[in-house]
């Protein structure tokens, strides 16, 4: 547990020094704010069933096909490329330590971006003032559930990032190869399951269960199910143990 | 059974990459507190053991322990006995040398109320204390990053220290303080460097082992190696006089010292000669005295080469390739071996 802590904040200081996070962090807010002033534009047009911050929430994608890459292609492919991580093995320091360390610093971040987006809601609500407008605003349960669906389903798209960061030693390779596992992930599932046709069909009962714009459905609505959770919580223990493996055996 | 004397045994190490050997049935025995020179050309396989040593790779067989306890059934045991400074030395680039020290103190699970006094103590012994304590390691010269290495491997006190081409790189001034840094060690810990630098090796090491085509081809003192690989002993002359009437006086010393490199005129009819003889007796004083009884010679100069390691190294590989020539591609034939066995059923 000590390694692990010690490896922690080293990952955590290593990522708050570099340049390359505070970029990756405005070109965050910026896009996430962009697409924010987008949907309250759409709002003072035209009505809507639904609250600005479900379809806020609807495009997590976007975001995440950028900064989880950017975020997570560094970490393994880096230090086995400059040969840190074989002396980083010559420690008491457990593979299974180090690809957790970097996970969750990675994720930490990852979660500190999605927070700081709390601060659109706040600052809009906060200018116009009106107390409708504070009730469609900062609906508590959908901003609730739609952070909620952001935190959990960033452990899968984080892992994903570290599986990819440590299957090769190329920054770019492993940021490509994170893009793409993501893109099928997160848009390719719900592209074949609307495409089932024949023999497909019967993939779609598989299909429905990986589909995360699914999980998300319930999560804007406010409902917790603890099955997204447990979907989440198992892929993102899968890919990491797999990582592990591959740290263990690519020294 | 364990031995507590070796503080390094390794027992028919065997690895291969695919279908490429590295190394192949190496055993070898590092005492407590001797420092140790491993020695080969290149892709000899001196790295491959240094990584199985660390726990960094296993091999296909063969056994290796630290301290008494093996390597392949211990791996987290053995990385709190060892340092190891990786070739080509990796080190973060964004972080302060004290903080770096600090860093991996911490990993070495150095206890938090000696950590203090054991990085300042490192500082001081690597000379690190005065330039280069909060500089940030990617602004450090070649030099001074070897030394932080060096002090990484040296900062949890570990029984073993592995160290791959510590001063590769390195100018002089600064190899002569790496090579005291290494003598201090002496005695404390076991220390096992890879070196291309000969000359390094035989000033700080006790014994060498040479390694050639993932073979050990000798190990032993450089004196012990010295009158196993190096049968002849070497004079060079610089004189003057008719050679014809040398050969006849040589003969006189010891019937099989003889001249065995061309002459060389200098200047001044002085030319150079090169004597050569089996014995390792010191002949020096016989040839002067005899020399100076006849005056139509004129000795001007007379030494007696002492092989160095460099000339042990190329006697102990060479005679490794001669005698090993069907492995000098470093392929062993496992497919066709195994296709000769299946013939041989069938």
């Amino acid at each position: 547990m000590n390694h692990f802590t010690c490896l922690l904040k080293h990952e955590l200081r290593a990522l708050f020094i570099a340049p390359s996070t505070y970029v990756t962090g405005v070109i965050f807010l910026l896009l996430m704010e962009f697409i924010y002033i987008l949907i309250l534009a759409d709002f003072t047009l035209q009505p809507h069933d639904n609250l600005p911050s479900e379809y806020f929430f609807q495009l997590y994608w976007i975001p995440v096909f950028f900064i989880v890459p950017l975020l997570t292609m560094k970490s393994i492919a880096e230090e086995r490329r400059m040969g840190t991580l074989e002396t980083l093995m010559t420690t008491p320091v457990t593979a299974t330590e180090i690809i957790f360390s970097k996970f969750l610093a990675a994720y930490l971040f990852y979660c500190l971006l999605w927070i700081l987006t709390l601060g659109f809601p706040l600052l809009v609500n906060l200018t116009i003032g009106s107390s409708a407008m504070t009730v469609r605003l900062l609906d508590p349960a959908t901003l609730l559930g739609g952070y909620i669906f952001v935190a959990i389903s960033g452990l899968l798209f984080i892992s994903v990032g570290i599986f990819s960061s440590s299957l090769t030693r190329s920054q770019l390779v492993a940021g490509m190869l994170c893009f793409s596992i993501l893109f099928i992930i997160i848009l390719g599932v719900p592209a074949v399951k609307t495409q089932s046709i024949g023999w497909f069909e019967w993939l779609e009962g598989a299909l429905e269960y990986f589909n995360n714009f699914k999980h998300l459905e319930d999560f804007s609505r406010g409902v917790i199910d603890t099955r997204h959770i447990v979907f989440y919580f198992s892929y993102t223990t899968l890919v990491l143990g797999i990582s592990v493996l591959i740290t263990e055996s690519k020294v | 059974m364990l031995n507590q004397e070796h503080s390094i045994e390794v027992t028919n190490l065997t690895k291969y990459y695919g279908p490429v050997m590295a190394i192949h049935e190496v055993s070898f025995n590092v005492e407590k507190g001797e420092i140790v020179g491993f020695l080969g050309p290149n892709g000899a396989g001196k790295s491959t053991t240094m990584r199985i040593l660390c726990g960094l790779i296993t091999a296909k067989s063969g056994s290796a322990k630290i301290c008494g306890i093996s390597i392949a059934s211990n791996p987290d045991e053995i990385k709190r006995r060892i340092g190891y400074m990786a070739e080509n030395n990796p080190l973060p680039e964004d972080m302060r040398v004290v903080e770096y020290l600090y860093y991996r103190g911490r990993l070495k699970e150095i206890p938090r109320k000696q950590l203090k006094d054991r990085v300042e103590e490192t500082l001081e012994l690597c000379d690190l204390n005065r330039t280069a304590r909060r500089k940030v390691i990617a602004t450090l010269s070649k030099g001074y990053r070897q030394r932080v290495g060096i002090a990484d491997a040296i900062l949890s006190e570990p029984e073993v220290i592995i160290m791959d081409e510590p001063t590769i790189g390195l100018d002089p001034h600064q190899v002569l303080m790496i090579r005291d840094l290494i003598k201090n060690l002496r005695g404390k810990m076991t220390v096992i460097i890879s070196s291309h630098i000969l000359s390094e090796v035989e000033l700080c090491c006790d014994r060498v082992i040479i390694i050639n085509q993932g073979h050990i081809v000798a190990c032993g003192t450089s004196e012990s190696l010295r009158n196993e690989f190096i049968n002849t002993t070497t004079y060079t002359l610089n004189m003057k006089g008719n050679t014809s009437a040398l050969d006849s006086l040589l003969r006189e010393i010891d019937p099989d010292l003889e001249i065995s490199s061309s002459l060389s005129v200098v200047n001044d009819d002085y030319y150079d000669l090169e004597l050569t003889t089996p014995h390792t007796r010191n002949l020096s004083e016989e040839i002067l005295t005899r020399l100076y009884e006849h005056p139509q010679f004129r000795l001007r100069e007379l030494r007696r080469k002492v092989p160095n390691l460099e000339d042990i190294f190329l006697a102990a590989t060479r005679r490794s390739w001669d005698e090993d020539i069907p492995l000098s591609n470093n392929k062993v034939d496992r497919g066709k071996k195994n296709n000769q066995e299946t013939a041989t059923v069938e």
